[in-house]
């Protein structure tokens, strides 16, 4: 699913990445861990395509629309409500049955009181809830998620738990976290960047 | 090639949406292209030439454009969503598109409005001043919204749009004023729209490279 060789990228003279190899089988569950700049979230927009490596190669078994992103940004139009920006992310990645999909995530979530309210209005754990649905959204085979749990308050977080866990084994899952104990029984490795 | 403009319909649509909500780009426009035409009424010596007029509507016209230029790719800049809309599975020009929709939709209100204040405080434009400003729409959204994808990746954005617009804006100057003081503008529109076809093409085959690293 995912196969790095000497992966390495930098900004400018500053190395982010030097050298990394790794390799991520289809069902498995990457945990990327390591300090404040370590490079985790330059690692998974790599991995996203968002994007390219300076040295090394980056091997990708699905198209970007098998592929799923939260990054630190929830990625949602502030001036469009939950429902509205769903519908639009549905349509451009053609998911079939997209409004009872996205009733049904808004469900899940615990968004649907909130479906008609616009983004700029949700709280920040709102958001990130939002931002789960968009990045799951379409089914994708490979989800990237950075710091999933950051602004969820505990119910949010334990259904983050929850979503993780039902995904395990079905879709490839690489995630980056400061608190990796949280999701450390689920991941099938372990990557640590120093 | 139905998907494809199917997905640029999709992000225009949300395009315009969001100017509908958050009207933070057309009553500027509006705004601007009447208080400059104001200015330039009081600016003129009266009694100066109707060709002194109409090179000013101009100048009006790609100010007025440079605005809405400034604007189109804020939510996306602001908000980290150029990522999303890389990410989605269609094809990256479709955001040039829809974008270069969007601008010409909000460029063309602002003209609506202008070309009327331009009768009342000069003298009324002909047919040939108006098709010039329709083909100049074109080549202005086709260029203006692929450098504005470029200022928007940089750090002195609000610098960097007019000093890469103006100059290949100049052509588009010169079209234009051409059809608008000429008998027989034929020529002078074919200028322009063998710009727009150029311009077009080129931004269309290099908008993926300015939105990817």
């Amino acid at each position: 699913m995912i196969s790095a060789r000497g992966l390495s990228k930098r900004y400018g003279v500053k190395r982010v990445l030097e050298g990394l190899s790794f390799d991520l089988e289809r069902g498995g569950f990457l945990l990327v861990t390591g300090p404040n700049g370590a490079g985790k979230t330059t690692l998974l927009r790599l991995c996203a395509g968002l994007a390219i490596p300076s040295a090394g190669t980056l091997e990708i078994e699905p198209h970007r629309s098998g592929i799923g992103f939260l990054g630190h940004e929830p990625l949602v139009y502030r001036e469009l409500t939950a429902l509205e920006n769903l519908d639009l992310y549905g349509r451009l990645y053609r998911v079939p049955e997209r409004r009872e999909r996205i009733g049904m995530l808004l469900e899940r979530f615990g968004l649907w009181e909130a479906r008609r309210d616009r983004a700029s209005a949700l709280s920040r754990g709102q958001l990130q809830r939002l931002a789960l649905c968009r990045a799951v959204l379409h089914k994708p085979e490979l989800l990237i998620l950075d710091e999933p749990f950051s602004g969820l308050d505990a119910d949010g977080a334990a259904l983050l738990d929850r979503e993780l866990a039902g995904m395990r084994g079905r879709r490839t899952l690489l995630v980056a976290t400061h608190d990796p104990e949280r999701v450390a029984s689920l991941a099938s490795g372990r990557l640590a960047l120093a | 090639m139905r998907r494809y403009l199917g997905d640029a319909a999709v992000l225009a649509r949300k395009d315009l949406r969001l100017e509908l909500r958050a009207r933070d780009t057309l009553p500027a426009m509006l705004l601007f292209v009447l208080s400059i035409l104001a200015v330039f009424h009081f600016a003129l010596p009266s009694g100066s030439s109707r060709l002194a007029e109409l090179g000013l509507l101009w100048v009006a016209i790609i100010f007025t454009a440079l605005l809405g230029l400034g604007r189109a790719f804020v939510a996306e800049r602001e908000q980290g969503l150029l990522d999303a809309l890389v990410l989605a599975p269609c094809d990256r020009s479709t955001i040039w598109l829809a974008k270069g929709i969007a601008t010409f939709a909000f460029l063309a209100v602002a003209e609506i409005v202008a070309l009327p204040a331009f009768a009342l405080f000069f003298s009324p434009v002909g047919w040939g001043t108006i098709a010039g400003v329709v083909l100049a729409d074109l080549g202005i959204c086709a260029v203006g919204t692929l450098l504005s994808a470029m200022a928007a990746a940089g750090r002195a954005r609000e610098l960097l749009l007019p000093l890469l617009f103006l100059p290949l804006a100049l052509p588009i100057v010169i079209g234009g004023v051409g059809a608008s003081v000429v008998h027989d503008p034929g020529r002078y529109l074919g200028f322009l729209a063998l710009y727009d076809a150029i311009f077009a093409l080129l931004a269309w085959a290099s908008f993926e490279y300015v939105v990817t690293e």
